[in-house]
């Protein structure tokens, strides 16, 4: 057994110390938020904060996180209010969505060391993350809204998705 | 736009709910993860057609045929019902169709998301459901109340009738159900639109910004197995011997399975799968293409390109005009293989019952997939179900059911539900390819510059034989873009050579037209720059007839500062016509140390009406960016039958701090609705090539440019 502690809950899973933390959560924790995309640490679709920074959990064994603090896109907030995830959805930036979670944790941990990053600065601190589709001129924008956005502490109780004529997509479950 | 709107008759509601409705409800009621809301709690809910349930509290489900694979169709699709039903965008939940006969393109002959036409086939399709929806649920409202329905009016979800008698659709949507679908039911005009045409937010970006999404990859099932896969490393090898003793003794592993496709270990988690993965010993039967590489695919599309090829289209009298003509032109132009690499790897979950099946699976072909797994699991098509799931990224590579098989079969082995995972490497080695192309192209002018004969042979493997053998048409998945080239050149030949290469090709983003559009617009500024001309005004020319080309062209130049680029920076042009869109643009570029810059794309595009323009504009971006990547660095290349690239260290994809500058420009219009999730990507490879050759008078006729640049740089 392996003790994680993962968005501010104490885990223990059974799982094999080689097994990467992306795994772990997957798998293991049904947290599926985080993505799969390269296993080696070449996309950034399974990006998330490690005691506060952007890693890649594809590639980071379950031995070397044991009793550190991870956070996922799950944990970045209960209910999408945080400002890099408002930001993004006032820009509108996902398209298939699957790398977003990956870019929102990379954005998150660039806002936490740098809370008005420019051009160049986002440029390098997201350089590691891929989108297939292309949503690289939104993610920018959304970035510095998000900067905008933490300054001025975040628009209050506005649902920003619901106020502007999204409606919800449902999973096809059984 | 006079063309009257089909009817959705009843016979054809009613055999969609025979075939498929119980599946619809089913979806409807099943518990739901992380979207906030929980069907199961639901109140009872009517069908009121193919894409429409109302609950009896009003809840209204939108059933979207299409698959989410970015593009935005759970968004447009739904703005197109709710514009005629009368309700905000808002109240709407979006679930993903089953297969069913309602459900199918017709312009695609089946269930099927691609060739950019989801809004075509949409178009009037879900208006009318909308309207003849609404119409029935006012007529029930009438009823109740004994009323003439002409004295009801709709607002956000409810009727008025006289003297202050209110319901809302659920109050009415179980009689609504069993009325007779209206007839003759009027669309508005598109001065009445209050939703089509203006920006709205996506419906699917919540559950994409908190984790929620449910991808392919991220189906949870009870006694959920995952499964890795090994394939032969050769294209098109098989399994010859195989020792699997090692790996069925690493923790975890249930059971391994040699199939068709290859090698399937199924384990209780993926890494443990992956992990037993490399411990077996298989030998490979590598199959006939233990030799081929590159130089191999090169010549054999050489050697075949010798022949006449099958006239695809001939105008006027190409062959002979080429001769007289006062000056002749020659060139060859060449396409490599490409990956899709969408960022969600091929998956497939399957849970094998006796005599069911159910499929959970990110696919762009619910009805190809249904009869994969049927067959798979020895079922007939209609024992199994299929959830589409979202898509991380489709670019056709989901029109491939290649991943399902090995997911159902795992299943059967193990009774169990099995999640089937392709790796990165597993995707990228064994892809359907972009096929690779050979285009010969020849053009005439005469005295006056001229262009007044064209010729185009291409030599490539066929897509369409293979993955619809029974389509008739033998040109569509190679020369579809050259066959409608807009410019007005009276003698025109275009004719095509099938020259198969021993492995599988598929659809990739813009299937023909981004190898057609390379060799048109880049051999069109050949000859523009041979006459002696500017290539917006040698392509204006050649488009007298057409206006809303013309506006397109004018428009990107004088956005772009045409003839005016920056000091050290060069432009070059592209155009296009396809899937009914008209769209161009201008790149502007420096070569520095022997690289390509791209430092801005101006983009103008005219797809006749927009649904949706702020996903309009997001499509036009994705495929500059897919248009960039492929004419960059994009290259498949084969060493003994075998991929050499493996990830995304050696499949260069596009980073954010690559990205040019984009202006990108919508043109209001009000023609019927034209594609964009391909449209972008063809033109990106020439503009660059173009303004290539406006800065080092360095043409280049092949593709991807780094490395076509580096020769030719090499070379001077």
């Amino acid at each position: 057994m392996t003790k994680l502690k993962v968005n501010n809950r104490l885990v223990d899973t059974d799982a094999a110390p080689d097994t990467p933390l992306l795994w772990v959560l997957r798998d293991h924790l049904e947290m599926t938020g985080t993505k799969f995309g390269c296993g080696m640490a070449l996309c950034g679709a399974c990006t998330v904060h490690l005691d506060g920074a952007a890693v890649r959990s594809c590639v980071l064994p379950l031995s070397a996180v044991a009793g550190r603090a991870i956070t996922t896109i799950e944990g970045l907030s209960s209910d999408r209010s945080h400002a890099v995830q408002k930001a993004w959805l006032e820009i509108d930036v996902p398209q298939c969505g699957y790398c977003q979670s990956g870019q929102i944790m990379s954005a998150a941990a660039l806002l936490d060391r740098n809370p008005n990053p420019s051009d160049a600065e986002i440029d390098a601190a997201m350089s590691g993350n891929l989108c297939r589709c292309g949503t690289y001129p939104r993610i920018r924008k959304a970035i510095h809204r998000a900067a905008e956005l933490q300054r001025a502490g975040g628009p209050q109780g506005a649902d920003v998705r619901r106020g502007a004529g999204g409606g919800t997509v449902e999973a096809v479950r059984k | 736009m006079s063309r009257h709107p089909p009817e959705l008759t009843r016979r054809r509601f009613l055999g969609t709910a025979a075939g498929a409705g119980g599946t619809v409800l089913l979806a409807l009621t099943l518990p739901s993860f992380g979207g906030g809301q929980k069907p199961g709690a639901r109140a009872a809910s009517s069908q009121l057609n193919a894409w429409l349930t109302i609950g009896a509290d009003n809840s209204i489900t939108v059933i979207v045929d299409r698959s989410e694979m970015g593009q935005g169709v759970y968004t447009a699709l739904p703005m197109l019902l709710v514009e005629e039903l009368e309700i905000s965008l808002d109240a709407v939940t979006v679930v993903a169709a089953p297969v069913g006969d309602a459900y199918v393109n017709v312009g695609n002959g089946g269930q099927v998301t691609g060739t950019s036409n989801s809004v075509q086939d949409a178009w009037e399709k879900l208006r009318l459901a909308g309207a003849q929806a609404r119409t029935m649920l006012v007529a029930a409202a009438a009823g109740r109340w004994g009323v003439d329905p002409g004295l009801c009016h709709v607002r956000n979800g409810s009727i008025a009738g006289p003297a202050g008698k209110t319901v809302t659709y659920g109050d009415v949507a179980a009689a609504a159900a069993k009325l007779p679908v209206p007839k003759g039911v009027k669309l508005k005009p598109r001065s009445d639109f209050q939703m089509i045409g203006k920006p709205r937010l996506r419906t699917d970006s919540a559950s994409k910004v908190d984790g929620s999404a449910e991808f392919g990859i991220d189906v949870k099932l009870p006694g959920l197995l995952y499964a890795a896969l090994a394939q032969c490393p050769v294209l098109g090898g098989k399994v010859s011997a195989l020792d699997s003793a090692a790996a069925e003794a690493m923790p975890g592993v249930r059971k391994v399975i040699v199939t068709d496709g290859g090698v399937v270990i199924v384990a209780e988690h993926f890494w443990q799968a992956l992990s037993a993965r490399n411990a077996l010993k298989v030998t490979w039967d590598p199959g006939g293409n233990a030799h081929l590489d590159n130089a191999a695919i090169r010549a054999m599309l050489e050697a075949a390109s010798g022949g006449q090829g099958l006239p695809a289209r001939s105008d006027g009298d190409a062959v002979n005009v080429l001769k007289s003509a006062k000056r002749s032109l020659h060139s060859v132009y060449e396409v490599p293989l490409l990956a899709h690499a969408p960022m969600e790897p091929m998956n497939c979950t399957a849970d094998v019952k006796p005599a069911a099946c159910d499929l959970y699976v990110g696919t762009q072909v619910q009805q190809s997939a249904q009869a994969a797994a049927a067959t798979a699991a020895g079922l007939n098509p209609a024992q199994v179900r299929v959830f589409t799931t979202l898509l991380g990224g489709g670019f056709g590579r989901r029109l491939e059911v290649d991943f399902i098989p090995a997911a159902v079969i795992a299943s059967k082995a193990v009774g169990a539900p099995v999640k089937l995972i392709w790796t990165r490497e597993d995707d990228m080695s064994h892809c359907t390819y972009r096929p690779p192309a050979r285009e010969e192209v020849r053009g005439g002018l005469d005295a006056e510059g001229r262009l007044i004969a064209w010729s185009l042979h291409i030599t490539s493997p066929s897509i369409t034989a293979r993955a619809s053998p029974s389509t008739a048409d033998p040109f569509d998945s190679v020369v579809e873009a050259a066959l409608n080239c807009p410019y007005a050149v009276p003698n025109f030949a275009l004719t095509y050579t099938r020259r198969e290469i021993g492995i599988d090709v598929g659809y990739m983003r813009s299937v023909s037209h981004a190898p057609n559009c390379f060799v048109i617009e880049s051999f069109m500024d050949e000859l523009a720059a041979a006459a002696g001309k500017d290539p917006v005004e040698f392509r204006l020319g050649l488009l007298a007839a057409k206006p809303r080309h013309a506006h397109v062209l004018r428009t990107v130049a004088e956005r772009a500062g045409w003839g005016l680029p920056k000091p050290g920076r060069h432009q070059g042009l592209a155009f296009m016509e396809g899937y009914s869109t008209r769209i161009a643009q201008v790149a502007e570029i420096s070569v520095e140390a022997g690289q390509v810059k791209v430092h801005k794309i101006t983009c103008v595009v005219d797809c006749g009406q927009m649904v949706n323009p702020r996903i309009v504009e997001s499509q036009i971006e994705s495929g500059i960016v897919f248009g960039l990547t492929a004419a960059l660095w994009g290259e498949v290349t084969l060493a003994g039958g075998r991929v050499q690239q493996t990830n995304f260290n050696s499949y260069r994809l596009l980073r954010g701090n690559e990205m040019p500058e984009l202006d990108v420009h919508l043109v209001e219009s009000d023609a019927a609705p034209g594609g964009i999730g391909e449209s972008a990507v063809p033109p990106v490879a020439p503009a660059i090539c173009n303004a290539i050759f406006a800065a080092t008078g360095k043409r280049l006729r092949a593709l991807p440019i780094a490395r076509s640049l580096a020769g030719a740089l090499g070379k001077s």
